[in-house]
This record gives structure tokens, C-alpha cells and sequence, in this order.
């Protein structure tokens, strides 16, 4: 209950600072952060939830937005259809790479590596087949209307952003509260005792891929409709998998709204080395590496996790301060 | 059909690159074996070796064979310091906080030198660029032929180090039983950032050898990572005779793949490969089945 009203909170709080402006640049600001939120909140499913870190889930990502533009391009698809094909495929394709890394046991690094792997070879393979457009990429013509998911202002894309961000905030929630999340929970501290009480980690594990892998494809298809341009580097490129997983580490893996928290600060830093140091190319991602060490080294749970320590200690003191 | 000649050519071609595969993957595969984590910034730290041969050749005119006392040593000071200040300490004795550590450094390096050097692809020229050398049917360059011997040279060395000395004893124990070492009075933390640096010091030797024939740009390392890792998974994680046979296998298959399926496709065989061996015997091809 008390995740329901903060997310209500925060999505209220998201529209009544996005009606209440014109500016460009903070309306931009607000529709690059909540996409790095569903990034990292698609991420935190397998990753924070179920202990599964993947290093390629560009592989979804890069999925969602080829589906995207190829269904609306070539097979003259609505918009919205396309969306939910993009979101079907991602998932289609999280099932199946997680039904051959789980069967086979894959954990650890070795998960990490096979993630990377598989986007790699996608990422040959959208270069070299005809249907993606190669390395030339593909372009999705500009017909703002809403039916083509095309918007004349910002704050069209901010409320599609916002209405995925919070659906990937209600399942992360019901993960929180729900018979699957306790089970998937138990997989990741500890496969073994979980299988000794009589929990099947494969069918679990595939479980948080596919829904993983359904919000990663929706944020690809989010992306190619904003950018209206997608090519296999973009697509399948490390990019989306390190800003997914950075964000959600940062913030708190396996929490409600550390992911949020991580976008958000990420994202603020982003845009605050923007303005020092202007566009030279490469300073966000050195901050974004730093910062990922920073975090590692010193605060392991993540910003919400050291949060929820403090709180802690300071109930456990008494709730005085001081 | 395709001539002998060509294939014979192809197979060539693929072993000498296979050799400098090898190499980067023999440095891999140390850290894996001695410290049980995957170094997720080797690619990076491959291109900084890259990097220093360059700035060497084309600032103070260093020949870049000569450059090897000079590349190798740093890079084992990075190496040392890089264990012993950051990935130790952020480590808190769990695997995935490495993982995330050495991507984080990757990401660093790599835009670091995005930072100061720009995309672009930078090479060097020397007198002996375009040498070639017959051998058979084939001619092959000097540089190729070079760097084969010299990965040659440089596992040997790395073996001798291993199997025949105080310090490769001391990693073997560790590699082994960290606990017992460490009761037997060996310094963990010291062997473990020297089998680091000993690590990149393989990339510094990788590194000399590779630029008189290749090239340089800030991402250059991430072409070699997910093919150092295929190596060091085929050839069985620890085993140094395994990611040797393992690099010149994925050398020709590389190249057999590049000659039948065209340059952008043939990488797809590496990976294909990679998945095959991580799924059916990640033990490797070489390795104990454990």
C-alpha cells in the first residue's frame, strides 16, 4: 500500500511539474530521465530481483526499437501496434536466451558474458542483413500525429515515458509484495535453499528475464520513436546496457526507487558536466564509469540502500537526533 | 572453389593474429586463474598499451619493439596499483563488485582516451611496415611474423615465471588455497595485484607487438575483450597452454570466417564459438571438468 501511494505521488509530481512549464530544456531533462528510469528499472528486474546481472541487455533494447521502426517502415504497422510487437519481441527473445543460459546453469560472470555475447552477434547480424538497413541504419519518417506516436511537443513523450515508467514501477512493486517476487527473491540469495524448498530457480529466472526484457524492448521502442533513427550501434551497441545497469546499481539494485534515484542523479550529474565542460565527447560516460567504481567502493547497496541504513541505525538509536 | 594457395594463406594469416589473441588472453586468464575474477577492463587497459606505444613512436621516435622495456614494466605498475588501490578495496569480498568494479574502470579508461585523443584511428609507420616475407605459397608481413614470435617468446617467459620461481609458487599457492598460503605466510593481497600486473604487463608486450601492424583508437580494446574471453573460455579458465592453443584457433577461425562469410559476418563464428563453449563445457576445451 504505502508503494502504491508513493508511486501515485511521484506521478502526480511528474505532471504537475510538466504542465506547469514551457521550458524546453527542463521538459527534455524530464523525458531523458524518466527513460533512463525504465532502463534501469528493467534492468533492476533481473538484475536487482533476481541477482542475474546482465552486461547485454542492449540485446533487448536494441530488439524493441528495430521492431519498432520496421513494423511502422516496412510493414506499414500503427504506432501503437508496433509498440506492443516491439515489447512481445524483447520478451520472445528474453525467454529464449534465458531458457538456454538457465538450462545450461549460467551465473555470475559467466551470465554477464553470455548476455554481452548474444548482443554482440545481434549487433553482426543487424550489420550485415538486409531488413535492418546495415550500418546505414534506419530512419522513421516524421508524421507528428498520435497515432504514430509522434508528438508536437515534449510533454506527449513524457506522459508515454511516464505511463511505462510507472507500469514498470507496479510490477516492480508487485515483485515486492508477490508470491513470484519472494520466490525470485530466495533464487538470488541463495539458489540452493530455495530448490531445497521446492522452488524451481529455471522457471523463476525465466520469469524475470522475459519481464525484464519486455520493459528493456519497450524503452528501444520508446527511444527510436523520440529519435526517429536507430542503426546497429545504437541498437545493439554496450551503450544502453551500461547506462540500464549503472543507473540501477548507483541508485540501490533491488529496491522500489533506487533505479529511479540512480536515472535521476545520473542524469542531473549528465547534465551538469554538460554545462562545464560543454560537449566534449566522452566526459559523461568517464563520470558515469567513476561513479559506478565510487558507489562499489564505498556505498555497496547503492544511494536508497545507504538511505534505508541510515534511517535504520537512526530508529534504531532512539529517533533522536544527533 | 576456393585455391589452396588463399586458404593456406588464410590459415596463415589467422595464426599470427591468433598468436597476439593468445597473448591478451594469457593475461587473462592469470587473473582468472590466481584471483577467480573476470577483468572486465583488459580491453581497456589493452588500449592504453596501444596508446603508450603510439605516444612513444610519434612524440620521442621509439621503435616499437624498443619500446617493449619501456611499455611493458608500466603496465605492470598499472596493473599492481590498479589491484591494490581499487579493485581490492572495492571488492568487499564479493565477485560481482569486481565485475562492476573493471566495467567501471573500463568505461573510464576507454572515454578518458576518448577525451584526449578524439575517435580518431591512429597508426604508425616504420621502415618495415610493408616488409613481406614469403613462407610457401604465401607471403605474409614481417610485422605479423614478428608478432608471432614474439607471443611465442612471451608465453614461454610466462610459463618459466609460473612453474619455475619463488613468485609462481606463491601465485600457484594462492591460485589454489588462498587460506592455507596466506597461513604458510604468503601475502595474498601482494600476489594477487603481482598476478594483475603481470597480467597488463602481457598486454604491454601484446601491445608492442600488435601496433606496427594494427592500429589504435579509443575502442580498440573492446574488439579484443569478447575475443580474449572466447579464448580464455575455449582454452579452460586458468589454463596457459590452453588460451595459446585457444588464441591461434580463434585466430583462423577468425580468418577462414572473414575469407567464406565476408569481414563483418566472419567475427560471428568467434562468438557463435564463445556461446557454444560457455553453454556445453564451460570448463573449455583443455580445461579439468570440475
Amino acid at each position: 500500500m504505502r508503494d502504491l501511494l508513493g508511486i501515485a505521488v511521484f506521478v502526480a509530481a511528474i505532471a504537475a511539474v510538466t504542465w506547469s512549464t514551457d521550458s524546453g530544456v527542463l521538459l527534455t531533462a524530464i523525458m531523458m530521465a524518466l527513460y533512463a528510469t525504465l532502463l534501469a528499472q528493467a534492468w533492476n528486474l533481473l538484475g536487482g530481483y533476481g541477482g542475474q546481472f546482465s552486461f547485454g541487455h542492449a540485446l533487448f533494447f536494441g530488439t524493441g526499437a528495430y521492431v519498432q521502426v520496421i513494423a511502422q517502415v516496412t510493414h506499414d504497422v500503427n504506432a501503437w501496434l508496433a509498440l506492443v510487437a516491439a515489447v512481445a519481441a524483447a520478451a520472445l527473445i528474453g525467454v529464449a536466451v534465458g531458457a538456454i543460459s538457465f538450462r545450461y546453469g549460467l551465473k555470475g560472470s559467466y551470465f554477464a558474458l553470455v548476455t554481452l555475447a548474444f548482443a554482440e552477434v545481434f549487433r553482426i547480424v543487424a550489420l550485415s542483413v538486409g531488413f535492418t538497413g546495415g550500418g546505414v541504419g534506419l530512419m522513421l519518417p516524421l508524421h507528428e500525429s498520435f497515432a504514430n506516436m509522434q508528438f508536437g511537443s515534449r510533454k506527449g513523450y513524457i506522459v508515454l515515458a511516464l505511463g511505462l515508467v510507472t507500469l514498470a514501477l507496479l510490477v516492480t512493486a508487485w515483485l515486492r509484495h508477490s508470491r513470484f517476487g519472494a520466490r525470485l527473491q530466495a533464487v538470488r540469495d541463495n539458489e540452493d535453499a530455495a530448490r531445497a524448498v521446492g522452488i524451481d530457480p529455471f522457471a523463476i529466472k525465466l520469469g524475470a528475464i522475459t519481464l525484464s526484457g519486455a520493459f528493456m524492448g519497450a524503452a528501444g521502442a520508446f527511444y527510436a520513436q523520440v529519435f526517429q533513427y536507430i542503426d546497429p550501434a545504437i541498437a545493439f551497441g554496450p551503450a544502453s546496457s551500461v547506462e540500464a545497469l549503472v543507473a540501477a546499481i548507483v541508485g540501490g539494485m533491488g529496491t522500489l526507487w533506487g533505479p529511479v534515484l540512480g536515472a535521476a542523479i545520473l542524469h542531473l550529474l549528465a547534465e551538469f558536466t554538460r554545462n562545464m565542460f560543454g560537449t566534449l565527447p566522452g566526459v559523461n560516460m568517464v563520470i558515469y564509469g567513476a561513479v559506478l567504481v565510487a558507489i562499489v567502493m564505498f556505498l555497496p547497496r547503492g544511494i536508497a540502500g545507504a538511505g534505508a541504513s541510515a534511517v535504520s541505525v537512526w530508529r534504531a538509536s532512539g529517533g533522536r537526533s544527533g | 572453389m576456393y585455391d589452396p594457395a588463399i586458404i593456406f594463406a588464410s590459415v596463415l594469416n589467422g595464426l599470427t593474429t591468433g598468436a597476439v589473441y593468445a597473448l591478451v588472453a594469457l593475461g587473462l586468464t592469470l587473473i582468472y586463474g590466481v584471483l577467480h575474477i573476470i577483468n572486465f577492463a583488459h580491453g581497456a587497459a589493452l588500449m592504453v598499451a596501444l596508446y603508450a606505444v603510439y605516444l612513444l613512436r610519434a612524440h620521442l621516435g621509439i621503435d616499437p619493439y624498443l619500446a617493449l622495456p619501456l611499455v611493458v614494466p608500466a603496465m605492470f605498475a598499472l596493473g599492481y596499483a590498479l589491484q591494490r588501490g581499487i579493485i581490492n578495496r572495492a571488492s568487499h569480498g564479493k565477485d560481482e563488485n569486481i565485475l562492476l568494479v573493471t566495467l567501471g574502470l573500463a568505461i573510464v579508461l576507454e572515454n578518458l582516451a576518448l577525451l584526449l585523443f578524439k575517435s580518431d584511428t591512429r597508426t604508425i609507420d616504420t621502415a618495415y611496415t610493408l616488409t613481406t616475407v614469403p613462407i610457401g605459397p604465401a607471403v605474409i608481413a614481417l610485422t605479423k611474423l614478428i608478432a608471432f614470435g614474439g607471443a611465442l617468446v612471451t608465453s614461454a617467459l610466462l610459463l618459466w615465471l609460473v612453474t619455475r620461481t619463488d613468485l609462481g609458487r606463491a601465485i600457484r599457492a594462492v591460485a589454489k588455497e588462498k587460506h592455507g598460503a596466506k597461513l604458510m605466510g604468503i601475502d595474498v593481497d601482494h600476489v594477487y595485484a603481482m598476478s594483475f600486473g603481470i597480467g597488463l604487463a602481457c598486454l604491454g608486450a601484446a601491445a608492442c607487438f600488435l601496433l606496427p601492424a594494427y592500429y589504435v583508437n579509443p575502442h580498440v580494446g573492446s574488439g579484443f575483450v569478447l575475443i580474449a574471453f572466447t579464448i580464455v573460455v575455449l582454452g579452460g579458465m586458468g589454463s596457459f597452454a590452453g588460451a595459446l592453443a585457444g588464441g591461434l584457433l580463434i585466430g583462423v577461425v577468425e580468418s577462414l570466417g572473414g575469407l567464406f562469410l565476408g569481414e563483418s559476418l566472419g567475427q560471428i563464428g568467434i562468438f557463435l564459438i564463445f556461446i557454444a563453449v560457455l553453454l556445453l563445457r564451460p570448463q573449455g576445451l583443455f580445461g579439468a571438468r570440475v
